[in-house]
């Protein structure tokens, strides 16, 4: 008899890219991962997860609650989108309580987040905070890590960046946490992602460094050459895209000739703004 | 009288809240709220203009490319470039937003919606060999139901063997959508959130075996369109036909147009589509698209503006205090009327605008199911509209596909204005969208969004008239008030997509009183 593995995946300002990313999973696939067993001897039981559950209202709010009430259970949280804090949490809401008012996003994750065993953060905005994050938000929107933090509340998070994050990577985290137990402190990289994908430089694995290194660079779109001066941000990326590529291996931006847009960092969008020009010459160091 | 709060109404994209109000088994009164906040029109302010086209397509991860078409068909236009797109760069466009309208479609017949009509549990008794549906038979058989339970419960009419078919469908209709993203990424880079679409045209490479591949995915997709997608709208039609007598909405329908078929003419009205760009107003009566007659109304909505004003003159700043409001939604009226936006409202245009193409496809289909006309203003012809047009689109495609020309270029090299007005006019899978675009100091002064779920689902107006979605639950008989399909299985035929519809957004009720805006 299988091992269930229970998951709650909460959404709170997002845009569902990153569910509908993980929809996309080719190994295992996206039945595999709802109905089969993950890996052999655990099965992952997706108690909550608005964009496929079945049921609506109240009957699927009572899930929540009996997560954060009574008895503890074993679960893990994942956190798509970033969490509202400015007015009380009233940009995001979900459900009503028993006296008929609104429940903000912001407490009902704080909630979820004590009693969980572990969180993943799905994506860069509950990674980082992301586009709700960014310069003229008026929503107080921030990630996980900072939002439990200025709750003073500790629980191991791992993040998987990215917007939205590779399918993989969501994927191998939670294999890897059912197989060999939250990550040690080594395979983990300051901005809190797993090495075993973000490790990488994009920039060094890039198929057009060669145009970098000698200085060939495209100055308008679909010129060959190095997408630096179009505002390519893989020089200051980390991620394996161009090892792993996208959508079964079909492609990913710089193979199409789209620069980076550097979607996988804590600094995203603003650090990488604007998108298409050469912003980061003096503020790196390239590896050269 | 019986009040109904579903909060949350989940398989929609975004956060969305449906109150009804329930007298002698009909809805009396119906109110739809977004929940969530993000302020995209705050953020967008002072960034270069064409990072526009990457971050609005974040507003929404189900229909990103419609927002990466939108975005770039306003800065085409802002930078004077609507008529320099290379062919190229046009069908690219229009083959990366077709996909993602073939894998939306799939996605939401039988992911979001085809729960309300399916039951899953059924699949406990099967006895054959599929080893998808002998997996979900383990599955149940430990007690682990989770995420297909709980649910509404008491209405699901197939029988045994057709809910196993139907749950087989599901599962086959996973990989199908995920084929339907793996084809747009052969020109558009990657999904969610293509790279591809930029203003000028397209980023990408334009080669024969890119060429091949995508044209056998497609031929895929057909396959599973006209062999499994359509026949199983047609027998929920059948087992559930009551339901072509529910839903009817208001009855005018809006379409900008979609799928360019011309890169030459700068007006987007009068530019060639494929869906043809127009008004209907009672079924039949079409008038040409004029887009200087959409004006968003706020009488209803926590925002400081009082007349109504064009979207490009719109501002998105909220007053908690306003008299009368119910909704931080806005109202956007064409012509002043309540117009309902969708892939039916596509069809429905196309037609009375003498598309015959288009005409003949949806009438052969209401002949072959045996419907009259008036049956497609109702919850399944929403869904009926929406099965038609991924048919007609996936042929179209293939198409333009053999039209493209390895060798020439992809795209136009815009440059940004110092100063420029803008305005994109769309069509997402789920219906009309449209940005809007100043331009100051090469910068972004002014960014808006008016989009489908905003017509769909807006509070009443300026004459008192309730939105699309509202007019179609006022009136619905409710068999059930503790498992209210009605109202779900209406409200999911519209396709709602909550996270575009950014701008309209309610913290309602006490927490009202702690917005702060800056």
């Amino acid at each position: 008899m299988a091992t269930e593995k229970n998951v709650l995946w909460f959404q709170a300002a997002g845009c569902s890219g990153c569910a509908v990313s993980v929809l996309n999973s080719e190994s295992p696939n996206i039945r595999n991962l709802l109905i089969d067993e993950v890996v052999p001897g655990s099965h992952i039981s997706l108690k909550f997860m608005p964009t496929v559950m079945a049921g609506s209202g109240q009957v699927v709010l009572n899930v929540l609650k009996d997560h954060t009430e009574g008895e503890p259970k074993n679960f893990i949280l994942v956190i798509e989108g970033s969490v509202p804090t400015f007015s009380s949490g009233a940009f995001g809401l979900l459900g009503e309580d028993e006296n008929k008012e609104h429940i903000p996003m912001m407490k009902t994750v704080l909630e979820l987040a004590k009693k969980a065993d572990a969180i993943i953060a799905l994506g860069t905005c509950a990674s980082f905070g992301g586009i709700p994050a960014a310069e003229g938000n008026i929503t107080g929107a921030m990630g996980i890590s900072e939002f439990l933090m200025t709750n003073s509340v500790k629980k191991p998070i791992i993040n998987v960046p990215g917007c939205p994050p590779h399918p993989d990577w969501f994927v191998n985290t939670v294999a890897k946490v059912i197989l060999f137990g939250l990550p040690k402190p080594e395979e983990i990289d300051e901005q809190g992602r797993l090495k075993d994908f973000y490790g990488k430089l994009i920039h060094d694995n890039c198929p057009r460094r060669a145009h970098f290194d000698v200085g060939r660079f495209a100055k308008s779109p679909n010129e060959p050459g190095c997408l630096y001066e179009l505002g390519c941000k893989g020089p200051v990326t980390y991620a394996d895209c161009p090892l792993r590529k996208w959508n079964n291996g079909t492609n990913w931006c710089v193979d199409n000739g789209s620069p980076c847009n550097g979607c996988t960092e804590s600094g995203y969008p603003d650090f990488m703004s604007p998108l298409y020009k050469k912003t980061l010459a003096d503020n790196i160091k390239l590896k050269l | 009288m019986h009040h109904i709060s579903i909060d949350p109404i989940t398989r929609i994209e975004g956060h969305l809240k449906v109150d009804v109000t329930v007298d002698g088994g009909a809805v009396k009164e119906a109110n739809c709220s977004g929940t969530l906040y993000r302020g995209f029109e705050q953020i967008l302010k002072g960034r270069d203009p064409r990072d526009a086209q990457r971050l609005t397509q974040r507003v929404c991860g189900v229909c990103p490319t419609g927002h990466a078409m939108a975005a770039s068909l306003n800065l085409d236009n802002a930078f004077g470039a609507s008529s320099e797109i290379p062919k190229n760069g046009r069908i690219l466009r229009n083959l990366i937003l077709g996909s993602n309208y073939l894998q939306s479609h799939v996605l939401h017949f039988y992911h979001l919606a085809a729960l309300d009509f399916v039951d899953v549990a059924s699949v406990a008794e099967y006895t054959g060999a599929d080893r998808d549906l002998l997996s979900i038979k383990t599955f149940i058989s430990k007690g682990e139901l989770a995420p297909f339970v709980p649910r509404y419960e008491g209405d699901y009419r197939f029988d045994t063997k057709i809910n196993q078919e139907l749950t087989r469908h599901y599962v086959v209709a996973l990989q199908i959508r995920k084929l339907a993203h793996q084809m747009l990424t052969i020109f558009g880079g990657k999904m969610p959130h293509n790279c591809a679409i930029y203003p000028g045209g397209v980023f990408g490479e334009l080669t024969v075996d890119k060429i091949t591949s995508f044209l056998w995915h497609l031929k895929k997709m057909q396959d599973f369109i006209e062999d499994i997608y359509i026949p199983d709208v047609l027998g929920v039609a059948t087992t559930y036909s009551d339901y072509f007598k529910i839903g009817a909405g208001c009855k005018n329908y809006l379409s900008y147009g979609v799928f360019d078929l011309e890169s030459s003419n700068a007006e987007y009205a009068q530019k060639k589509r494929f869906h043809n760009a127009g008004a209907v107003s009672g079924l039949k009566d079409y008038s040409k698209l004029d887009a200087s007659k959409v004006a968003e109304s706020v009488k209803h909505s926590w925002y400081a503006d009082s007349e109504p004003v064009h979207p490009r003159d719109g501002k998105t700043e909220p007053d908690v205090h306003r008299q009368g409001a119910y909704s931080f939604l806005k109202s956007p009226r064409y012509d002043t009327e309540v117009y309902e936006v969708g892939p039916l409202a596509r069809m429905v245009v196309s037609r009375a605008s003498e598309n015959d193409k288009i005409g003949n496809v949806l009438n052969s289909a209401l002949l072959d199911a045996n419907l009259k006309p008036e049956d497609l203003d109702s919850c399944l012809g929403r869904h009926l509209a929406r099965a038609l047009e991924a048919k007609i689109v996936a042929e179209e495609m293939s198409n333009w596909l053999l039209e493209l020309e390895p060798g020439k270029p992809l795209c136009f090299d815009a440059k940004i204005p110092e100063a420029a007005e803008g305005y994109g006019l769309t069509e997402a899978p789920r219906g009309a969208l449209g940005h809007f675009i100043k331009i100051e100091d090469s910068k972004i002064a002014n960014y808006q969004l008016v989009v489908p779920t905003t017509w769909n689902a807006s509070p009443k107006d300026d004459n008192g008239k309730p939105g699309p979605i509202e007019q179609a639950l006022i009136g619905t008989p409710v068999k059930d008030v503790e498992n209210p399909f009605e109202v779900v299985r209406i409200v999911r035929s519209f396709d709602p997509c909550l996270a575009c519809a950014i701008h309209m957004i309610t913290p309602e009720g006490k927490a009202l009183g702690e917005y702060r805006v800056s």
